[in-house]
C-alpha cells in the first residue's frame, strides 16, 4: 500500500462489481451457474483472508465458520420454517458467536499449536453434525425445498431457484463483503491487524491491545465466513456435513494463497481460477486433489505471495 | 458375556491401539521435535505403508508369513524413501519455515491419497497375518498375533529409546534438537539430520501400518484417523518426550479402545479431540512436557 489514493482503489472495485453484473447477461447459462457458486465462496475466501493475510493467524478450521452459518440457516428455514432473510441473520449469528468462543479459547496460543486447535475445534464441530443426525441429516444432508427459498419483499417475490435471482443474490453479498473488507483494511483497524502481524511484540510495546484487535479479527472473519454458509445453503439449496470436514478448512487457504494473501480481490481471483481449473481438468481426469495438491506445493514453492500479490509487487503498487 | 470379560477385550483392543498408535505417534513427534515442522502427510506415510505391505504381500506366493516380512522390511524402506525425496524437493527449499511446510505437507497429503486412489482404487483389502494362533482365555479366544503386534511395538519403542539416547547417532538428533545453529557450528551436517529424521519418522508410521494391516484392512483413506490420534498424542504427551508419547498413546488407545466399547465411537472422538484441543489451550506444554524454552 504505497500509494494509497481512495478515489482509484473504489473505482477499481466498483469497476469489478459491474464487470460482474455485465457478466450476468452475457455469460452462457452453464457459467453463470458456475459463477454464482464462485461469488458465494469468494466470500468464504474473503473471511479467510481477513484473518490469514491481514492478521498473520494461519487457521485449519474455517469450515466450521462456514458450515455454522450453513447450518444456522439451513437448519432453521427447514426445521422451523423460518423465511430467508431471518435465516440468513441466524446462520451470521451463529457463525458469529462460534467465532467468539472459539477465538476466546484459541487465541491463548500461537502459531503451529493455533492451526492445530482450531483444526480439533472444527473437527469436533464436524463429528457433532454427524453425531445428531437426526436434525442435521448427517453425511446425507438436507435439501431445502424450492417453496422456502423465496423472499417476498413488498409484493414483489424472489425465488431463489432463478439463475438470474440466485446470481444477483450471490453479486449483492459478494460486493458487500468486499466493500466492508476494503473500508475495513484501509481504516485504522486495519492498519493495527498489519502492524500486528508484521511485529506482535513491538505492536503491544506501543500502546494497542493486540489480544482484543485480533479476537475482533477472528469474529469478523467468523461472520463472513458464516454469511457466505448461510447464502449458500439458501442459494443452492442443500446443506451437508462434507462441507464442515477438514476439506472445506482448506480449500479457502488455497484459494487465498493463490489469488493472493493481503489483497482484497485475491479471493476472488484465487476462488475463479480453482474452480475453472478443476471444472476444466475434470474433462479429462477424476484426479481433482492431485491438482489441488501440487497446487499448494508449488504455490509455497515458487510464488508465495499469489497472483494479486505478484502483480502487486511487479506492477501496481498501490493496489490494496 | 458379563462386565468383566467384556472389559478385559475393550482392554486387550486397546493395547493393540495404543501399540500401533505408540509408533506412529513417536515418528510425528520426533519430526516435530527435531525439525520443529508440524508433518500433516504423516497419516498418509502410515496409509501407503499399508497399501504397499498389501502389494508386496499379494506379489510374493508362498506361506503368508514370507510375504508379510518382505512387506515389513519394504514397504517402510519404500516409504523413507518417498519421504526423503519430499523432505529433499519441497522442505528443505523452504528452508523449514513451519507455516509453509504445513501447507506443503497438506499438498502432499492430496497428492499421495489421490495416487493411492488411483492406482490402489477405493476397496479395502485384507492382508493375511503371518500365523493364525489363538490364545485361549477363559472367557473367550484371543488372536495370537494382535499380542505379538504389542510385543513387536514394545521392542521398536525400546530400540528407538537406546538409538536415541545411547549412540553417536542420538546424541547428534538430540544436539540438533536442542540448538540447531550451535550444533551446526559444532560440525553437525544438520541438513543430513533432518533428511533423515523425516525419513526415520515415516518409516516409523508405515511399521505400524504394516503391522497393523493383517487386523483392519488397507485403505487409501486409512490415513486420517492415526493422524489425528498422533497429534492428540504427540500434544498429550509433550512434544518432543519419547516418555510422554509412549504414555499418551496407552492412555488414548486405553480410553478409546474403552469408550467405543460401551458408548457411541462419534461419541468417543469428540470427547477425546475437545479434552486435547483443551490440553492445547491450557497447558500447551502438555501433560507430561516440560514448559518451552
Amino acid at each position: 500500500m504505497r500509494d494509497a489514493s481512495p478515489a482509484k482503489t473504489y473505482a477499481l472495485h466498483i469497476g469489478v462489481i459491474m464487470l460482474l453484473f455485465a457478466l450476468n447477461f452475457i455469460m452462457p447459462d452453464y457459467h453463470q451457474g458456475l459463477f454464482a457458486r464462485i461469488m458465494a465462496l469468494a466470500v468464504f475466501a474473503m473471511g479467510y483472508n481477513l484473518l490469514f493475510g491481514y492478521v498473520g493467524l494461519l487457521s485449519l478450521g474455517h469450515a466450521m465458520f462456514f458450515s455454522a452459518g450453513l447450518y444456522g440457516a439451513g437448519l432453521t428455514v427447514y426445521h422451523l420454517g423460518w423465511g430467508v432473510p431471518e435465516a440468513l441473520v441466524a446462520g451470521i449469528a451463529c457463525g458469529a458467536l462460534l467465532a467468539l468462543v472459539i477465538g476466546l479459547l484459541a487465541l491463548r496460543t500461537s502459531g503451529v499449536a493455533f492451526m492445530i486447535v482450531t483444526m480439533m475445534f472444527a473437527q469436533v464441530f464436524y463429528l457433532m453434525i454427524l453425531y445428531f443426525a437426526a436434525w442435521t441429516g448427517g453425511d446425507q444432508g438436507l435439501v431445502i425445498q424450492q417453496a422456502s427459498r423465496v423472499i417476498a419483499i413488498g409484493g414483489v417475490s424472489f425465488d431463489l431457484t432463478d439463475p438470474t435471482v440466485r446470481y444477483m443474490g450471490a453479486l449483492a453479498l459478494f460486493s458487500v463483503v468486499l466493500l466492508i473488507t476494503l473500508a475495513l483494511v484501509r481504516s485504522r483497524f486495519g492498519r493495527v491487524l498489519v502492524a500486528i502481524r508484521e511485529n506482535e511484540e513491538r505492536t503491544k510495546m506501543l500502546g494497542y491491545d493486540t489480544v482484543a484487535n485480533k479476537l475482533v479479527a477472528v469474529v469478523a472473519s467468523g461472520a463472513i465466513c458464516s454469511a457466505s454458509g448461510a447464502a449458500y445453503a439458501l442459494l443452492f439449496g442443500y446443506v451437508g456435513s462434507n462441507f464442515a470436514s477438514i476439506q472445506y478448512s482448506i480449500l479457502p487457504l488455497l484459494w487465498v494463497l493463490l489469488g493472493g494473501a493481503a489483497t482484497t480481490l485475491g479471493p476472488l481471483i484465487g476462488t475463479l481460477f480453482m474452480y475453472y481449473v478443476t471444472d476444466i481438468t475434470s474433462g479429462f481426469t477424476s484426479a481433482y486433489l492431485l491438482i489441488v495438491g501440487v497446487a499448494l506445493i508449488l504455490l509455497v514453492l515458487f510464488a508465495p505471495k499469489g497472483i494479486m500479490g505478484s502483480i502487486r509487487e511487479r506492477w501496481l503498487g498501490w493496489l490494496p | 458375556m458379563h462386565f468383566g470379560p467384556h472389559l478385559l477385550l475393550a482392554v486387550l483392543e486397546g493395547l493393540v491401539t495404543s501399540a500401533v498408535l505408540a509408533l506412529t505417534a513417536l515418528g510425528l513427534s520426533l519430526v516435530f521435535g527435531v525439525m520443529r515442522i508440524v508433518n500433516v502427510a504423516h497419516g498418509e506415510f502410515f496409509m501407503l505403508g499399508a497399501v504397499l505391505a498389501w502389494a508386496i504381500s499379494t506379489a510374493i506366493s508362498g506361506h503368508p508369513a514370507i510375504g508379510f516380512v518382505a512387506a515389513l522390511v519394504i514397504a517402510p524402506l519404500l516409504v523413507g524413501l518417498v519421504a526423503f525425496l519430499a523432505e529433499w524437493l519441497v522442505l528443505r527449499r523452504l528452508n523449514y519455515n513451519p507455516e509453509s511446510t504445513i501447507v506443503a505437507t497438506i499438498g502432499m497429503l492430496y497428492i499421495i491419497q489421490q495416487l493411492a486412489l488411483t492406482f490402489y482404487g477405493p476397496e479395502a483389502r485384507p492382508v493375511e497375518p503371518p500365523f493364525s494362533y489363538r490364545i485361549l482365555l477363559p472367557w473367550f479366544g484371543y488372536s495370537g498375533y494382535k499380542l505379538s503386534v504389542v510385543a513387536a511395538s514394545t521392542v521398536l519403542l525400546v530400540i528407538t529409546w537406546l538409538v536415541l539416547t545411547r549412540t553417536k547417532i542420538g546424541l547428534i538428533m538430540r544436539a540438533t534438537q536442542y540448538d540447531r545453529e550451535t550444533a551446526q557450528a559444532f560440525g553437525i551436517p544438520v541438513e543430513r539430520v533432518y533428511a533423515g529424521v523425516f525419513a526415520i519418522g515415516a518409516m516409523l508410521a508405515a511399521i505400524a501400518a504394516v503391522l497393523i494391516v493383517p487386523i483392519s484392512q488397507a485403505h487409501y483413506l486409512m490415513g486420517q484417523d492415526p493422524l489425528l490420534l498422533s497429534f492428540i498424542v504427540v500434544i498429550i504427551g509433550g512434544l518432543g518426550s519419547l516418555r510422554g508419547t509412549v504414555v499418551a498413546a496407552v492412555l488414548i488407545g486405553l480410553s478409546d479402545g474403552i469408550i467405543s466399547m460401551f458408548f457411541s465411537p462419534t461419541l468417543a472422538k469428540i470427547i477425546a479431540t475437545l479434552v486435547v484441543a483443551m490440553v492445547l489451550v491450557f497447558r500447551p506444554q502438555g501433560l507430561f512436557g516440560t514448559a518451552p524454552r
